[in-house]
């Protein structure tokens, strides 16, 4: 073994020799597939992991596993086991399934693998480390591979998720003829207040709105950014020809507003959801009746 | 075509103003340079006084920007065209171009905005009471 260290050809010879290594190891894995594949669902198992899917799920993923580990170890090329990994991560993360789980089965693999290398040329100390120094790189990039594609399919899904939040969480509603509502709830942060802007410029063209009551009720607090935005939104809407109601104002952000200096003139605010419909209504000439038959 | 050449100017302006009962409708279709807006100014206002015109509408909703020339020059137009004895009324003022004036504070005081020419000839129809252009059935009885 020393002898191998120091020759000078060492480093030269070195990249040659995961070349002929890695297929006697793909061969030895080839070989014992069904074994090795059964012990490491087993161990998944008794690991707890994946409890979500049922035993023959797991089997029939282990198999599919192991057969892409092993072809990454024969080709070096992770592209087929990366969309494999995608196409995985995809079908489990609706279960359930944690990032801990799916690196844990990679790496019960690798283990398992390692071990049964181990079992076979405990004999030759050399050549193990040889076959080892071949095995651990490719071994470790798999492991490598399914997590980043694990976790890349993760956000992926969470972005989908913020995206569609966000489109539902500032709706533009007409009540009557050229009135518009937008109920704001939440926390709304500066990415919010933009949409906002473009929801309500956007519905007063689309609606021809004339009126528009934006109730801030369910919005505890904001920052003088958002404030501001919300004072240039109302200027806006005045230069397309409508009038912006804001209703529900709580006392942090009137105190906002004041601080920054709002024009009150410019600003028409009303008490709650109810008084500023019925004030739009008035500016538009609705008259809301009881017939007479249905008063108390 | 009511726009007149004023002397000195080869180019003809390439905006035409339309005379509609006591206004004056305005549609400006292309970015104007300084020169033209200028020039739609002066013509606007020598029509107010010739046509004895009550209202001015301006449409830009064909417009995607509008600069702070234009804004002022607009703005101007209103205060003149007031001191004239005329109500000006910018009508399709886009959204991106609103969020835009608002956020470079280009004001446009005393200057009256609609959402589109329909709206912005109602809008006169209030200011001025002229009542061929009142057509709203809950004003024509008054």
């Amino acid at each position: 073994m020393t002898e191998t260290e120091k020759r000078p050809g060492a480093a030269e010879e070195g990249p040659r020799e995961p070349g002929f290594l890695l297929p006697e190891l793909v061969a030895h894995l080839r070989e014992l597939r069904t074994p090795l594949r059964q012990e490491w669902a087993t161990r998944i198992t008794d690991a707890h992991l994946l409890s979500s899917m049922t035993a023959q799920e797991v089997f029939s993923e282990a198999t599919s596993v192991y057969d892409n580990y092993v072809e990454v170890l024969e080709t070096g090329s992770v592209e087929a086991l990366k969309r494999y990994a995608r196409d995985l991560s995809e079908r489990i993360i609706p279960r359930g399934v944690e990032t801990h789980e799916v690196i844990g089965i990679v790496l019960l693999l690798r283990d398992v693998l390692a071990r049964s290398l181990f079992e076979k040329y405990h004999q030759e100390f050399e050549l193990l480390n040889r076959v080892l120094d071949a095995y651990e790189p490719a071994a470790n990039r798999i492991a490598n591979t399914v997590a980043v594609s694990f976790v890349e399919e993760r956000e992926r899904v969470i972005r989908q998720q913020q995206d569609s939040l966000l489109e539902l969480s500032t709706p533009v509603l007409q009540v009557r003829e050229r009135l518009l509502i937008l109920p704001i709830i939440g926390v709304l942060d500066d990415t919010r207040a933009r949409q906002l802007t473009e929801q309500l410029l956007g519905g007063i063209r689309n609606h021809r709105a004339k009126v528009v009551v934006v109730d801030i009720t369910g919005v505890a607090d904001v920052d003088q950014a958002v404030a501001n935005s919300l004072v240039q939104t109302v200027d806006a809407s005045r230069l397309m020809g409508a009038e912006v109601i804001i209703t529900g104002l709580s006392s942090k952000i009137a105190q906002t507003l004041v601080t920054i200096g709002v024009d009150l003139n410019k600003m028409r605010t009303v008490g709650d959801l109810q008084g500023g419909i019925e004030e739009a209504e008035r500016q538009l000439g609705f008259r809301v009746t009881r017939p007479a038959d249905a008063q108390p | 075509m009511p726009s007149r050449e004023s002397p000195g100017t080869a180019e003809p302006l390439r905006v035409s103003i339309l005379a509609q009962g006591t206004n004056l409708i305005v549609s400006i279709h292309t970015a104007l340079d300084d020169s033209q807006m200028t020039r739609l100014q002066q013509d606007l206002i020598d029509q107010v006084g010739r046509q004895r015109s009550r209202g001015i509408i301006v449409d830009v909703s064909t417009l995607d920007v509008l600069d702070s020339f234009a804004t002022r020059t607009l703005t101007q137009l209103a205060h003149v065209a007031r001191l004239r004895g005329a109500e000006t009324v910018i009508v399709g003022i886009a959204p991106e171009v609103a969020i835009a004036m608002v956020q470079l504070s280009m004001q446009m005081n005393f200057v009256h905005t609609a959402l589109d020419l329909e709206e912005g000839l109602q809008l006169l129809g209030e200011l001025t009471g002229a009542p061929e252009i009142a057509p709203d059935e809950g004003r024509s009885g008054e």
